[in-house]
């Protein structure tokens, strides 16, 4: 692992102590990684700013008081609070104290106030080939997948220092030969109706990760001009249930025009075929119970679009909801449902927002626990073990009809 | 009888204690309590046992990049590992060590062994330069 002249520089303090220490934790981490330099970057997106314990905010409190400041735009993942809504999330003064302290100290280091784990919904994209460095599974996986851009998953520490120094290590998905897909998925045998719903794609990257844990895989037969929604919710199934960082959808992701293209010109190491049992026994899985009771519905993992709220909307127009629901979405997203009144009529059917945060991450959910439905993938993996509810899995349609009779309503008929 | 193996240093430092090869890998992030040291992830075959002051082997470390915050939040509280075998080197677990040493607030020794070499038990003496002494 070697520093330019520069780098070395910066390292031994010449910019200063901040940038110093984070040079020196960029370097170590690429020490670890086995890169030989570092990579210039684009952008980071910080996933340190959620509160785990003290010694994260004396850290990023040491950096601000050491003058440090990002080199480049940087956008802030979820928090422990919900800074609008304070009531929303349970917890002493020290906790809100301390989680608050760790939020401002990355605004401070001139982190954007995004509060999003779908940065890549609210401006933040970079391009085709660009080398950037960012933490939150999900949106490693959209970043290097949808969007092309090169980023390896930088876990807490490693993002905020690569955001001061302005550089990553350079191994990885940085690589063009990591890249490349070794495994082609066909899903010829799943039906043209049930890749026409949003409740398959959490499914697919579920099984995908499950399957592959983190082989690079081009996915093979899925309609072209599939919406950033769906492959969102890819990403998120995927980087849940494996390390899934990259993946290709042929005919629709940057890399894969035709599956030659995201196989770099060779052949794959292997070949899958996805069949409808394969998808039914994933979605089975996603649930941890198989009754009719439900406590709650949530959903907004990774955050809710715009485009998410309207299809709420349609659903949602007119009825009132018999249980919590709970939306959760980035600040930027429920001001312009707030302007466009959608927030409005929303809120009359009983739909609660929950901004900067997400009720996986924090202590929101009601404490008594029972029963979660939701739509999302990784609100299902992650919720038994950091809520203490059991879930059931749902399209968006079943969970609008569900939380409206207080008890599990899906539709079956397109999973057949 | 003692058994001697070399790691390779990822963390330089010396140290002792009890070995603990836990059985799966497991991640720091919802798998270990930063408060206790203890393994909180009831699907975890090591559910309960503590990893504080012990010289701790995982053949590789799965699950959350927040684990390097977990590692940070042992070594404040005196609760971590007294030193960590890796099978395979990680940026994540390493890393929470690397940042306690910038912060002066502690430091262990990361050594990359082959964990499948590694007695099933016993007492674990880490020299300088990443030699390994286990006696039973």
């Amino acid at each position: 692992m070697e520093l330019d002249a520069h780098e070395r520089s910066i390292a031994e303090g010449a910019e200063g102590a901040a940038s110093a220490m984070a040079m020196r934790i960029v370097a170590e981490a690429g020490r670890l990684l086995g890169a030989g330099c570092l990579i210039e970057i684009a952008s980071v997106h910080v996933d340190g700013c959620l509160y785990h314990g003290d010694s994260s905010v004396h850290f990023i409190e040491r950096l601000v008081a050491e003058g440090g400041r990002v080199r480049v735009p940087t956008t802030l993942n979820v928090g422990a609070l919900d800074l609008l809504h304070p009531e929303r999330v349970r917890g002493d003064s020290h906790f809100r104290d301390m989680a608050r302290r760790l939020m401002d100290g990355h605004l401070a280091l001139g982190c954007t106030q995004s509060f999003t784990c779908a940065p890549y919904q609210s401006g933040h994209r970079p391009g085709l080939g660009q080398h950037v460095a960012w933490g939150e599974s999900n949106a490693v996986a959209f970043a290097n997948s949808v969007l092309g851009a090169r980023t390896n998953r930088c876990g807490d520490f490693l993002d905020i220092s690569a955001g001061i120094a302005g550089r990553a290590p350079y191994c990885g998905l940085h690589l063009d030969r990591n890249r490349v897909a070794r495994a082609v998925v066909n899903t010829d045998a799943v039906s043209s109706a049930l890749k026409g719903t949003d409740a398959f794609y959490p499914v697919l990257g579920a099984w995908l990760g499950a399957t592959l844990g983190e082989i690079v895989a081009a996915v093979d037969g899925l309609p072209s001009g599939l919406s950033d929604d769906r492959l969102k919710a890819i990403a998120a199934g995927a980087a849940s249930t494996g390390a899934i960082g990259l993946f290709h959808i042929v005919g629709v992701t940057p890399e894969a025009a035709t599956v030659k293209d995201a196989c770099g010109g060779g052949e794959p190491e292997m070949e899958v075929a996805l069949t409808p049992e394969m998808v039914r026994q994933t979605r089975d899985r996603l649930s941890t119970v198989d009754d009719e009771r439900i406590d709650a519905v949530a959903v907004g993992s990774p955050h809710f679009s715009r485009a998410e709220f309207a299809a709420l909307a349609a659903l949602s127009r007119g009825q009132k909801f018999a249980i919590p629901f709970y939306a959760c979405t980035g600040r930027d997203v429920l001001s312009t449902l707030a302007n466009s009144g959608e927030q409005t009529a929303l809120e009359e059917a009983g739909v609660v927002f929950v901004v900067d945060t997400c009720v996986v991450v924090a202590p929101i959910l009601p404490e008594a626990g029972g029963v979660l439905m939701t739509n999302s993938a990784k609100f299902a993996h992650y919720g038994p073990a950091n809520t203490g509810f059991e879930v059931v899995y749902g399209s968006l349609s079943d969970c609008v009809a569900s939380a409206v009779a207080g008890r599990v309503v899906r539709d079956e008929t397109v999973w057949r | 009888m003692a058994v001697t193996l070399q790691g390779e240093v990822l963390i330089d430092g010396t140290a002792e204690g009890p070995l603990f090869r836990m059985a799966k890998p497991i991640s720091f992030w919802g798998g270990v309590d930063p408060a206790s040291g203890r393994v909180t992830d009831p699907r975890h075959p090591d559910h309960g046992a503590s990893v504080s002051g012990t010289v701790l082997a995982l053949s590789e470390t799965i699950g959350s990049s927040s684990s390097s915050a977990v590692m940070l939040e042992l070594i404040a509280a005196g609760l971590a590992p007294r030193a960590l075998l890796l099978g395979r080197p990680d940026a994540i677990l390493t890393l929470g060590v690397v940042v306690a040493r910038e912060m002066e607030i502690g430091s262990i020794p990361v050594l990359r062994v082959p964990v499948e070499q590694l007695p099933q038990d016993g007492y674990a003496r880490i020299g300088e330069g990443g030699e390994i002494t286990f006696a039973s």
